[in-house]
């Protein structure tokens, strides 16, 4: 009674969880509870309770404890109470990853699971799969062929679920239960169905064959379970994604059939599933006219899947929802805010300059209601628009700019600063506008990482404005008010108006004196750094420590110091060997995404560094250079596919031959390479790949050493695959018996030429200045006839072959190709191209500066 | 008020018997506890782990736990040693091969310290199958003459038939009753 008064008294005390401050190594003790007997189950029930809470809360258990609070758990078989019972399936089940011997409850599982008692039985299948290993499988094979086709729902439910499960693990045996969740899928019970449909779908994913036949027989079965419909559209909208031939004309109207299915679920579905398959504006109208409809429903739920549906169907085909502006407008009023925020974007998307105006005042009327999830949303469109209409800038900078006032999160704040930034960078016109609100924002501004980006940008653009000193101000407040790293990056954004805007020269190094006096030692050097350079006056210093400082890869730089360190401490680091950071690709985002995701962007040179470590003495060659692109060597759907990634080092390449055997019955030995070089290259060292098993891919290595010239270094290569093939059991890959044969494979052949040596980039903005200065160093120019008609073609392949990007060419009628980079090695080069048509071939006048004259002579000889 | 405080001494008296059915595999341990349990015997499965039941004899209640006798759940036994009264340790009379294991396994058992106070019971079961060892076989074979500070009681069994196994309950309910 005692027992009683207490825990009640407890609960009205805490109020909140009752489970807050639990301590792990208390709530173990009290498990010990368990071995006494007789059982109090509601006791036991609440430090069972206890554990999964601990579990779920990501406490970490120890093997050792796992498994002894497993072994006090098992005790709670002898209670009959139900409550504890299933609280007892839950523990074995969280509990059966991290504890050893967790077969012991097989038998008590087995039985509870086949039992009398039916609020045992489904937990126990959960339970009893989660405990069982592929090796135990088969003894409870039995019992789980007969729950999948019990007349329980929910113990056919659980069995097949848990077959879902395992057949991650056990593929193979939850593949000969096919024919009980064939039965099963006819069920009459909605989630029995569904669940079978997913137990032999997922049995069938590597085989497109028999889910065309599962999908044929299905569609015609007309299932009653809407939840199987659904995933029924799913495998067929699959299908025909993978297959866009008229084939699968019979599933698409399977899908357009199911658009007038009497469940709302089904219908979406199948809209959705049209929306993302089809392209043109007719096949989108059935679909897109459902969606019209759930706009207009009275459910919330609908009207989002509606409204967010729509929305991505305005990246697509912007026109097909055009149509539905009306319904769209009367969801701009929804009490839903996530259902207006959607409206008024596809809005934004798909609607007429003119109506910006009106919607951004809707928009602003529940902004600050929405979560930031949806304001980001807003953003991102608002950002589109800016692109989209540039004369709105005005609006939409003060817009962005009154967002940036209100509460948010870093991701909020950020996708506003990153608006504003690219309307600074996209729109000359609003560029004043638009960094006068980013200083507003800084002043006031509580994320550093933000506050540093900010800064970093007033640094590059308020030197070219017309008023520079007033930005100077506002970064000038940082230095005053702020922590240590905003400091420095302020003290970095004012060097750069100094180094650009020489009238305001001696303000800013009176500037730079004070910030001398810093606490931090960051900000201090920084002031030291920039007053000295710009204090020796010598303008090619301050361009190249200020103005363009070149990037280089972090990790990559990290790198190399490291092996620098290790190798040759005493030599100097030349930091032109490290590869610079690359420019960020252009990401097409859809018009409307809801979930934020981003691919961790790494530069071939970090992917493969890895990969190359297997190289024994790597180290002595330096620092990598540039990791060219793949090239295919073999065509594809061969036998062996081999791709060829070339490393490039100072003065040696990498070559890698990347090879896949796609034989599932055999087994490659001892793969290796026969190279036919260039007479002055030289192969230095290889590593063999010593076993190619199926469809894993293996790497072959050649060092080869570059001719001591540079304009040798133009050349082919011929590469045959050299190899031993022993035969093998396609399903287990152990090989047969025997000694295997000797065989080759012929490559395509492959060239090093002078895009694969160079770290090429288009022409920045003070490319002329960069010209005029160079003026002195060596320059080898010759006119060339090439023999393409138009002079962009043309252009585009003297880029190819140089390996500049497509933006190094500019001009309308007289093609101009600006550029430069620098050489391995680390030897600066500039390139520069007039190319004019004449009608049967289009006449150039190249020219390269280097200060190596033979880099320069071999640019010219890469293009003749 | 007194006749709650008599509920709970009524509670605390009928405490159940905790009871071990253990042996090697296959010598009917499980065949044992359903026979005791529902009266029938039952097809069985090997156990993997345990199985625990509720018994009542003669208005006594009994928790019996049938823990498998394979190899490999052997060493688990120990974990189930706790609090028990009772040992019914289940011989195949007819196995003459392994009777040795069997023994080796009981002398192993009977040494844990959780055990000391627990009554034994020693079946030799199988009784029914032709060219089996008697009870005085057993007895021997088991070398149950040395064991000393123990109570115990040997009898031969049945269970597929229903034979010996009145005697034996009868005899531990007698047992564990005058022990308290």
């Amino acid at each position: 009674m005692s027992v009683f008064k207490r825990d009640k008294k407890e609960e009205e005390d805490s109020g909140g969880n009752p489970y807050l401050n639990l301590d792990k190594t208390s709530v173990l003790q009290e498990a010990r509870y368990f071995n006494q007997s007789p059982v109090n189950p509601r006791k036991c029930s609440l430090i069972l309770t206890k554990i999964l809470y601990l579990l779920n809360q990501g406490e970490v258990f120890t093997t050792q404890e796992a498994t002894e609070a497993f072994f006090a758990t098992t005790k709670l078989f002898q209670s009959k109470d139900v409550m504890l019972r299933r609280m007892v399936y839950l523990c074995i089940k969280e509990l059966s990853t991290l504890a050893q011997d967790v077969i012991i409850v097989t038998s008590s599982l087995t039985k509870d699971m086949t039992g009398k008692e039916s609020l045992y039985r489904a937990a126990a299948i959960r339970a009893l799969c989660s405990i069982t290993d592929s090796t135990m499988l088969q003894a409870i094979e039995r019992y789980m062929k007969q729950a999948i086709v019990d007349n329980n729902p929910a113990v056919s439910s659980a069995a097949l679920v848990s077959a879902l499960h395992l057949s991650s693990t056990a593929p193979e045996l939850v593949r000969r239960w096919a024919n009980e969740a064939q039965e099963a899928v006819l069920s009459d019970n909605a989630m029995v169905s569904y669940h079978a449909l997913g137990v032999i779908a997922g049995s069938r994913k590597n085989d497109k064959l028999s889910t065309v036949k599962l999908v044929t027989r299905l569609a015609k079965a007309s299932l009653k379970s809407p939840y199987s419909l659904c995933l029924l559209i799913r495998l067929t909208a699959q299908l025909v994604e993978e297959d866009d031939s008229d084939a699968s004309q019979p599933y698409i109207e399977f899908i357009e059939c199911c658009l007038r299915h009497k469940s709302e679920m089904v219908i979406y579905e199948a809209a959705h599933a049209i929306v993302n398959l089809r392209k043109n504006a007719r096949d989108l109208a059935p679909a897109v006219s459902v969606l019209q409809l759930f706009c207009g429903s009275s459910k919330a739920s609908l009207r989002l899947a509606g409204a967010r549906t729509l929305a991505r169907l305005t990246a697509k085909n912007p026109t097909a929802v055009s149509a539905c502006a009306v319904d769209l407008e009367n969801l701009i009023s929804d009490p839903n805010r996530s259902v207006a925020t959607l409206a008024v974007t596809t809005l934004l998307a798909t609607g007429a300059e003119s109506s910006v105006d009106r919607l951004m005042k809707q928009i602003s009327s529940f902004v600050s209601e929405i979560s930031d999830e949806f304001k980001i949303v807003v953003v991102k469109a608002i950002r589109r628009l800016c692109t989209k209409f540039p004369r709105k800038h005005q609006s939409l900078a003060a817009f962005l700019a009154g967002m940036l006032r209100d509460e948010g999160g870093l991701e909020y704040k950020a996708a506003i600063a990153d608006a504003i930034i690219a309307l600074v960078e996209e729109n000359p016109d609003a560029k004043e506008t638009g960094l006068a609100h980013l200083c507003e924002f800084i002043e006031d501004c509580e994320h550093t990482a933000l506050a540093v980006r900010i800064l970093h940008l007033l640094g590059q653009e308020g030197p070219k404005s017309r008023q520079p000193s007033r930005y100077i101000r506002f970064i000038y407040n940082r230095v005053i008010l702020e922590s240590g790293p905003v400091r420095a990056a302020a003290v970095s954004a004012v060097a750069q108006f100094g180094a650009q805007r020489p009238e305001l020269l001696p303000n800013i190094k009176v500037l730079l004196s004070r910030c001398q006096m810093d606490d931090e030692d960051e900000v201090r050097d920084r002031a030291v750094f920039y007053s000295i350079i710009l204090d020796s006056g010598d303008p090619q210093l301050i361009n190249d420590y200020i103005i363009n400082v070149s990037q280089p890869n972090p990790v990559l730089l990290e790198k190399a110091l490291r092996d620098h360190l290790e190798i040759n401490p005493d030599v100097l680091f030349d930091i032109n060997s490290v590869p610079t950071e690359e420019e960020p690709k252009e990401n097409k985002e859809p018009i409307v995404e809801m979930e934020v995701r981003k691919p961790v962007q790494m530069s071939l040179e970090e992917i493969y560094a890895e990969q190359l470590a297997v190289i024994p003495g790597i180290e002595k060659l330096g620092p990598v250079f540039k990791t060219n692109l793949p090239v295919e060597l073999t065509e594809a759907e061969t036998e062996y596919r081999v791709r060829l990634i070339k490393h490039i080092y100072a003065r040696h390449v990498i070559l890698q031959f990347e090879c896949i055997n796609t034989l599932d019955d055999q087994v490659l030995e001892d793969v290796h390479i026969r190279l036919e070089c260039p007479p002055e290259y030289e192969v230095k060292s290889e590593v063999h790949c010593q076993k190619l098993v199926y469809d894993k891919p293996g790497s072959v290595f050649l060092v080869v050493e570059f001719p001591c010239a540079f304009l040798g270094s133009l050349g082919s290569f011929g590469a045959t695959l050299e190899f031993t093939v022993h035969d093998c059991d396609p399903t287990t890959g152990n090989p047969d018996p025997g000694e295997g044969y000797a065989d080759i494979y012929p490559l395509e052949e492959f060239d090093i030429g002078c895009s694969d040596q160079i770290r090429a980039r288009g022409a920045a903005e003070d490319f002329e200045q960069t010209w005029e200065r160079s003026s002195n160093a060596p320059q080898a120019s010759d006119t060339f006839v090439l023999p393409q008609n138009e002079a962009n073609e043309a252009a585009q392949a003297v880029c190819e072959h140089l390996g500049l990007p497509k933006a190094a060419i500019s001009g309308e009628a007289v093609k101009e190709i600006r550029g430069g980079g620098v050489f391995r090695g680390g030897a600066p080069v500039l390139v520069r191209a007039r190319l004019v048509s004449r009608g049967d071939g289009t006449t150039m006048q190249l020219a390269a500066r280097s200060p190596r004259e033979d880099i320069a002579q071999l640019i010219l000889a890469a293009v003749g | 008020m007194g006749g709650l405080f008599s509920y709970f001494r009524g509670l605390l008296g009928a405490r159940e018997m905790r009871i071990l059915i253990l042996g090697l595999d296959g010598a009917g341990k499980t065949t044992i506890l359903y026979k005791l349990q529902v009266g029938e015997v039952v097809t069985t499965i090997p156990t993997i782990g345990f199985n625990v039941e509720q018994v009542t004899y003669k208005n006594l209640k009994f928790q019996v736990w049938d823990l498998g006798g394979q190899t490999s759940i052997r060493p688990y036994w120990r974990c189930y040693y706790g609090n028990t009264d009772a040992i019914i340790y289940v011989v195949d009379s007819a196995d003459r091969d392994r009777i040795g294991i069997s023994k080796d396994e009981l002398v192993h058992m009977l040494r844990e310290e959780e055990l000391a106070n627990a009554i034994l019971v020693v079946l030799a079961n199988k009784q029914d199958m032709p060219g089996c060892l008697t009870v005085a076989e057993v007895h021997q074979a088991l070398g149950l003459d040395v064991l000393r500070d123990r109570t115990f009681q040997i009898f031969k069994t049945s269970a597929v038939r229903g034979e010996g196994l009145d005697q034996a309950m009868d005899w531990l309910s007698n047992t564990l009753t005058a022990r308290k």
